[in-house]
């Protein structure tokens, strides 16, 4: 029915024994034809994972299942084929990230959907009076980075972090 | 054309000074406890020296100015929020005198700018406020100029917010000090909060949003967020990932906003300084930018005194 098509996977994984094999075996399970595993080992992410550039062959329905058990099994699905995470957002936090919990913030941007945390720097002086702030970079699929922003703010104004938002589309 | 100019603060008292070079007669001046009147034009050097020396410019009351026989009032109080008096008063004199009315006071035109609008319409006089936005920069005049084809506006309005940011940015230097800094160097008012708090930014784009869709805009229908103790880190951070953080104001899709917003480093609207920087975004002619000082006497007043020249003789 469908014609088989390569696409491109970019994961980000856990520096840990195993992680490469359980991220591949959702392919595999799924009727993906792995033509090359790109391990960009020395090149850790700011939150301490490791970028994989996997390459495979499939169906588009196939496709779909793939990143779906992806999903499931828990493996950060950076970068999907078609369905490229093309618009990046930048926005800086500012406030009291580290005693509102940065890494539910993070996760509660992350699950929003359609939009994953790519890197994350935080700056916080010294002493835990002045505020800290963290400039996050959001990857969202076409057309969902308005929700993502809404996110964004929606967890903030509930953290009572300010947020410095970019400017909307086509501002540079 | 015969002048009556009201509120003897900066923009005022250059009005008063520059009027001549345009070719116009202040006949009246008032402050907020005494005026001065002449038919046949006040002495701005006397007058302006009156002011310095016993902050009064005249023997009169200021009712007298408001009452005198002018063509156009040039409203340059303090603004005012919520009613916008007592400048709205000022304005709702003239009109109802079948006078002009210019405006540097954003208070009128930002909160009931339906009412001018409606008393303007009643009236044989004309009112006009390109000094309100913006400053020196001819923005509503662009705007009129381009005839309905502005879609979106957005832009740098506050010289004082942009002077902190670019200052922490540059020198590394914390909200604080560079605060301080900008009060000693007269940049910043001693109560800073209209200007580090958006206020006077969100009050330039709700006059732009009643502008480019027709009014019902107040300060009440923007959100606002200012830059008011904002850590340095988040410039730090900013930098690092090239682009740099200004107080940004939009009016676009109906909506008024004002906040701190990333924007690329060396991009049209980083400007630096006390700078401001307006963006049109057009149907046919794409973007527009435009760039100057958005406040200062001469500078203010060179705006009042171009809207005087665009008024239809009486």
């Amino acid at each position: 029915m469908s014609e088989t098509g390569s696409y491109t996977v970019r994961l980000e994984l856990v520096d840990e024994p195993g992680e490469l094999l359980r991220a591949l075996r959702p392919i595999a399970d799924n009727g993906g034809n792995l033509l090359s595993i790109f391990h960009e080992r020395g090149n850790v992410t700011p939150r301490g994972h490791i970028p994989v550039e996997v390459d495979l062959e499939a169906t588009p329905a196939q496709f779909d299942v793939i990143v779906d058990a992806l999903r499931d099994a828990g493996v950060n699905v950076i970068q999907a084929g078609a369905e490229r995470y093309s618009e990046e957002l930048t926005v800086v936090l500012v406030g009291h990230l580290v005693e509102t919990d940065l890494s539910d913030t993070l996760q509660r941007f992350q699950d929003c959907g359609g939009a994953s945390v790519a890197d994350v720097s935080l700056s916080a002086p010294a002493g835990t009076d002045e505020p800290s702030s963290a400039r996050l970079r959001l990857v969202a699929s076409e057309g969902r980075s308005a929700d993502a922003l809404a996110t964004v703010r929606e967890v903030a104004a509930e953290k009572e972090l300010r947020v410095v938002e970019p400017l909307t589309e086509g501002s540079a | 054309m015969r002048l009556a100019v009201v509120g003897a603060g900066a923009v005022g008292r250059s009005v008063l000074e520059l009027a001549d070079e345009y070719g116009h007669d202040v006949v009246a001046v008032a402050d907020s406890t005494t005026a001065a009147v002449d038919p046949d034009g006040v002495a701005a050097g006397e007058v302006l020296a009156r002011k310095r020396e016993t902050d009064t410019v005249g023997d009169d009351e200021p009712a007298a100015a408001l009452s005198a026989e002018y063509d156009a009032l040039v409203e340059a109080t303090p603004t005012t929020l919520g009613d916008a008096e007592p400048g709205f008063s000022h304005v709702r004199r003239a009109l109802e005198r079948d006078r002009h009315v210019v405006l540097a006071n954003k208070g009128p035109v930002a909160e009931r700018y339906g009412d001018v609008r409606e008393l303007e319409a009643d009236s044989a006089g004309s009112v006009l406020f390109e000094a309100a936005v913006g400053g020196a920069i001819p923005v509503l005049s662009t705007v009129a100029d381009l005839n309905g084809q502005v879609t979106a506006a957005r832009g740098v309005l506050n010289g004082t917010a942009n002077f902190i940011l670019s200052r922490m940015a540059a020198e590394g230097l914390g909200y604080e000090h560079v605060l301080a800094e900008a009060q000693d160097l007269g940049v910043a008012e001693t109560d800073p909060t209209f200007d580090v708090e958006g206020t006077d930014a969100a009050l330039k784009c709700v006059i732009l949003a009643n502008v480019l869709y027709g009014g019902g805009y107040t300060l009440a229908d923007a959100a606002v967020d200012g830059i008011a103790d904002l850590p340095g880190s988040a410039l730090e951070l900013a930098a690092e990932d090239g682009r740099t953080i200004r107080l940004v104001g939009e009016v676009s899709d109906g909506e008024v906003r004002v906040g701190p917003r990333l924007v690329p480093e060396n991009g049209t609207l980083a400007v630096s300084g006390t700078l401001n920087i307006v963006q049109l975004e057009t149907d046919h002619a794409g973007r527009l930018n435009i760039s100057g000082r958005g406040a200062g006497g001469p500078e203010t007043a060179s705006a009042v005194l171009a809207d005087v020249g665009r008024l239809p003789p009486r």
